[in-house]
């Protein structure tokens, strides 16, 4: 993710110039460029009805664009055949804000879905599926109705059911709007593992705290237009460089040598029983000094 | 058995499309009515065809000669001559002349006993039954038998029944075109509705049809969803109408229905066309509505994107 757009050559995104309207009505989107690199980690805010939802619509091909190009996957999406949505749909898992979860479907089959619909054989994948709800805590909920859970564990299917499929963009729409700080620091934890495992992702919130967790590149939407914010390093990175090119002035590029690794910090009180935390255990995050907090307010 | 991994629950997955509780029940039933229809419309078109059949057969497989009354000659000798003659033809199984005393006693009913003149000409009858292969195959030489009673030198006409015959073939071929109208139209009437109704229950799981495109589900997907549950819809509703129709049928068949109903139902027939047909009903519903819905679900999603 990038300041200056289409400098990757293969984004799994890229928006060009893209303006988007409902009907008749004022364009909420105007003049969209950007990429999503392959394995980047990043955030999208703004205020409320500033079109964070309609622009991931457009991300995972719910919505078309008034104008201009979106290609994604190298697809341009103003020429794909309908007949080809779902295979790119496959590779993008999505979690809404509302969820969206069947209310007919026990979790476990809520979860199986995007299996299910891809033709896979039940007995196929019946394991990993348990394994996941077991991952994601909910491994003695597997037969619970959704109206059943609180707010946070149907958060938690819909999470496992985006990422049942192994997607290579994971969008999710609010994730912690429905829970409590600690369980949306969990949950940031389980997206920056599943980054880290090379899935692209796109986080939409209005939760600055959650925002400060990562050092992610962060897409501002405001009157329809978006700013995005490069990541401190890079912003740290590209003040050290100008300052050296002062001293001696040679061309470097900005973009070079930024790590895209987002590291997150241990919450101090954790539930030891929670299966999450198992997770976040496992993953072995270095715990980021608080200084840097302070850094980016100084 | 608690290897700290976790099992994936038993039994199996969950109907993607929510039952319709009750929402189902009024389609159903139409479905059921129309299908009792149109097995009603189908078995009659076959008791038309039947009876019209039994009748030609019957008609067919006799010859009528009548001998006129000519001044000069013995109209009783004529007829019993007629009869030999026709007798002695290929395909005749045998003629039976028709006595003078036959000939009053037919007009008996319209003159009263005894009111003509015992020096009334009348004309005579010479009743031939014919085989009824023969007949069918159209091997009696009728003109044969005209040519010859002719050479007799006796007024004689011979009358093969063929224009009753075929009067009796054109209604029995209305019937059957009006039954079969009827089920065409039936079948076209069941057809829209399960169409509409599949609309609108994809239009009121739009919920569920969003996530499942969300999910990656192809439209064919979504429109096998609905060809099985409407598949099903079509069977429930064809067994009920079926059962139905076989019920009248044989009510009818058991002089149970009164006698200006019965006249519109068809008999019940335990002959294997009839079982055949109420048996394949319920399969023709389902395939007629699993058909219909399929296509106007995917022709509303085709519409999407």
């Amino acid at each position: 993710m990038t300041a200056s757009p289409h400098n990757d050559p293969e984004p799994v995104v890229r928006f060009d110039n893209v303006g988007m309207r409902y009907g008749r009505g004022p364009e909420i989107l105007r003049d969209l460029s950007f990429d999503l690199p392959r394995g980047s980690f990043q955030f999208l805010t703004g205020p409320s009805g500033a079109g964070k939802t309609s622009l991931l619509k457009l991300i995972y091909l719910a919505a078309k664009p008034s104008r201009g190009l979106i290609s994604c996957f190298g697809r341009d999406v103003a020429t794909l055949p309908r007949d080809e949505l779902p295979d790119l749909r496959r590779r993008i898992g999505v979690v809404f804000q509302e969820f969206r979860l069947l209310n007919h479907l026990s979790v476990f089959d809520n979860v199986a879905l995007p299996l299910r619909v891809a033709g896979k054989k039940r007995s196929d994948y019946a394991e990993d599926v348990a394994e996941l709800l077991a991952w994601v805590g909910l491994g003695d909920k597997m037969t619970a109705l959704p109206a059943t859970l609180s707010g946070g564990e149907q958060q938690r299917v819909a999470i496992a059911r985006a990422v049942v499929g192994q997607p290579e963009i994971l969008i999710a729409d609010e994730p912690t709007g429905n829970v409590d700080p600690e369980m949306g620091m969990r949950l940031l934890r389980l997206f920056a593992e599943l980054n880290k495992l090379g899935t692209t992702i796109v986080i939409a919130t209005h939760d600055l705290q959650l925002v400060r967790m990562v050092d992610a590149p962060v897409m501002t939407l405001a009157n329809g237009h978006l700013h995005i914010r490069p990541p401190r390093r890079q912003r740290q990175r590209e003040a050290e460089l100008r300052e050296a090119a002062h001293a001696d002035p040679v061309q470097v590029d900005p973009t070079e040598n930024v790590p895209e690794q987002t590291d997150i910090p241990e919450p101090a009180d954790e539930d030891p029983t929670d299966a999450l935390d198992a997770v976040a255990r496992a993953m072995e995050m270095p715990d980021e000094d608080e200084s840097d907090e302070e850094d980016r307010h100084g | 058995m608690d290897d700290g991994l976790p099992r994936p629950p038993s039994g199996g997955a969950g109907r993607l499309l929510p039952p319709d509780a009750g929402r189902d029940r009024p389609l159903f039933l139409v479905a059921a009515i129309l299908v009792f229809l149109a097995c009603i419309a189908a078995l009659g078109a076959r008791g038309a065809w039947q009876q019209a059949q039994n009748w030609t057969t019957e008609l067919e497989s006799s010859l009528t000669i009548q001998i006129r009354p000519v001044e000069g000659r013995d109209t009783d000798a004529d007829a019993g001559r007629a009869a030999e003659i026709a007798s002695a033809m290929p395909g005749v199984r045998n003629a039976t002349p028709r006595t003078r005393d036959d000939a009053l006693a037919l007009l008996t009913p319209w003159l009263g006993e005894g009111n003509l003149p015992d020096d009334l000409p009348l004309p005579l009858m010479v009743e031939v039954e014919l085989e009824p292969r023969a007949a069918r195959e159209g091997r009696v030489a009728i003109s044969d038998l005209q040519a010859q009673l002719d050479a007799e030198g006796m007024a004689a006409s011979v009358d093969d029944h063929s224009r009753w015959a075929r009067a009796v073939r054109r209604a029995a071929g209305t019937a059957q075109t009006l039954g079969l109208s009827l089920l065409a139209l039936l079948t076209g009437a069941a057809a829209a509705v399960i169409a509409f109704a599949a609309r609108a229950s994809l239009a009121a799981r739009t919920d569920v049809i969003d996530a499942l495109h969300l999910c990656g589900a192809e439209d064919r997907f979504i429109a096998s969803l609905f060809q099985r549950r409407f598949f099903m819809l079509g069977v429930k509703s064809g067994l009920v109408g079926a059962l139905f129709a076989a019920l009248v049928s044989i009510g009818v068949s058991l002089g149970r229905a009164p006698a200006d109903m019965a006249f519109f139902l068809p008999q019940w027939a335990a002959n294997p066309f009839e079982l055949i047909l109420l048996g394949a009903a319920p399969l023709l519903a389902g395939l007629t509505s699993a058909v219909s819905a399929r296509l106007a679900v995917a022709s509303d999603l085709r519409g999407r994107w």
